[in-house]
């Protein structure tokens, strides 16, 4: 049960952002910018997968399935990149690029102070951009933020993959903006 | 030198990365300008309180210290506040609410799983609100942001807390990307 009374029934972020908008509206902002809108050089999948990694090193269960999902489906409904970039990035089919910017991402998850010049030097080397590893570290760190926000207020965070997948699929296409559709409207197999 | 090379250089912080990447800047200020400064049950500078204790345990000496002359000028306490929220408060007037709520943000910035039932029970013992309590932890998370950020990029902080007090002044009576 949350640890304050949100008189809602959306899952994760969601009942947050119904509880109080003022603050929704520029973290999803935050949000829509990072990981929707058009990049100069980073994919929108790319970028996905950086919040799902991110989102699984801190153990947020509903960050992590809602992020994979929308990566899933930015990469052309691909579950197996984003489970194997779970399971084991060095070895996940995906560039070498992205797994530098990956190695930045969980030394922002572990503290700011732990990004090393080698660490950056790895990523220049296998072509990030200046921007590409701006956007890395405040994508991990923006997930240092949305992981304790979620779990921090112990918000509901439904174990069921049919209802990520579908909340997944519409973040994918609409991005971030659009009002969430309610748990109880959705056609789900699995009960929640 | 910051790990990646800023438009300007010489600003220092967080400001040379939002100098940096506009895109980002603008969601971001508008997050602190309604966390610290916007409508909410606790005041401005309660909130830089606790922005500033979250910055201190993460290590961050630019966001300390800049958030806690926010508060001080707030307050009206001086800058002996910035060392003082080091320490844990022992010499400044703090109510058990904020103390309390200090508990909870210190239980965030380890891990959002950290905030247990007692914490919270404690809070609204002390006469916390649900979305006082909410607010909290939410600044709380957003420190543990805007920290890496800050850190993650290499970029550079003056030393001295008297550097802090004119910024400190402008974050609290200005605000935040105005």
């Amino acid at each position: 049960m949350p640890h304050i009374n949100l008189s809602n029934d959306y899952p994760g972020i969601r009942s947050l952002f119904v509880y109080r908008p003022e603050t929704a509206k520029p973290l999803n902002g935050l949000v829509q910018v990072l990981l929707h809108d058009p990049h100069p050089t980073l994919s929108a999948g790319e970028r996905e997968l950086i919040a799902t990694y991110v989102s699984n090193l801190n153990t947020c269960y509903y960050c992590t399935n809602i992020h994979g999902a929308i990566a899933r489906h930015q990469l052309g409904n691909d579950a197996g990149t984003v489970k194997q970039v779970l399971a084991d990035a060095n070895t996940a089919p995906i560039s070498n690029k992205l797994k530098s910017l990956l190695k930045i991402a969980a030394k922002v998850q572990s503290g700011g102070k732990n990004v090393t010049e080698d660490d950056v030097m790895t990523a220049r080397a296998e072509g990030a951009t200046d921007i590409e590893i701006h956007d890395t570290v405040l994508i991990a760190a923006a997930f240092c933020m949305y992981n304790r926000y979620v779990d921090g207020l112990a918000t509901w965070q439904p174990h069921n993959d049919e209802l990520y997948d579908k909340m997944g699929e519409q973040r994918a296409r609409e991005g971030y903006g659009t009002p969430p559709v309610k748990v109880s409207e959705m056609e789900l197999t699995q009960t929640t | 030198m910051a790990h990646i090379k800023l438009n300007n250089e010489e600003l220092p912080g967080i400001r040379g990365l939002l100098d940096f990447r506009p895109e980002t800047a603008k969601p971001l200020l508008a997050l602190a300008e309604t966390l610290l400064r916007g409508p909410s049950g606790l005041t401005s500078g309660e909130r830089e309180i606790i922005a500033a204790s979250v910055s201190y345990w993460n290590q961050c000496h630019f966001c300390h210290t800049s958030h806690a002359a926010a508060a001080a000028a707030h307050l009206q306490t001086g800058l002996n506040l910035i060392d003082d929220i080091k320490a844990g408060l022992p010499n400044t007037p703090v109510s058990d609410k904020l103390r309390a709520l200090l508990n909870v943000a210190h239980q965030v910035q380890k891990g959002g799983k950290n905030v247990t039932d007692e914490d919270i029970a404690a809070a609204r013992e002390a006469g916390a609100t649900d979305q006082e309590i909410h607010d909290t932890v939410l600044i709380a998370a957003a420190f543990c942001m805007f920290n890496r950020y800050v850190d993650g990029l290499g970029t550079w902080a003056p030393q001295p807390n008297e550097a802090y007090k004119e910024m400190g002044e402008r974050m609290a009576f200005v605000g935040y990307g105005k």
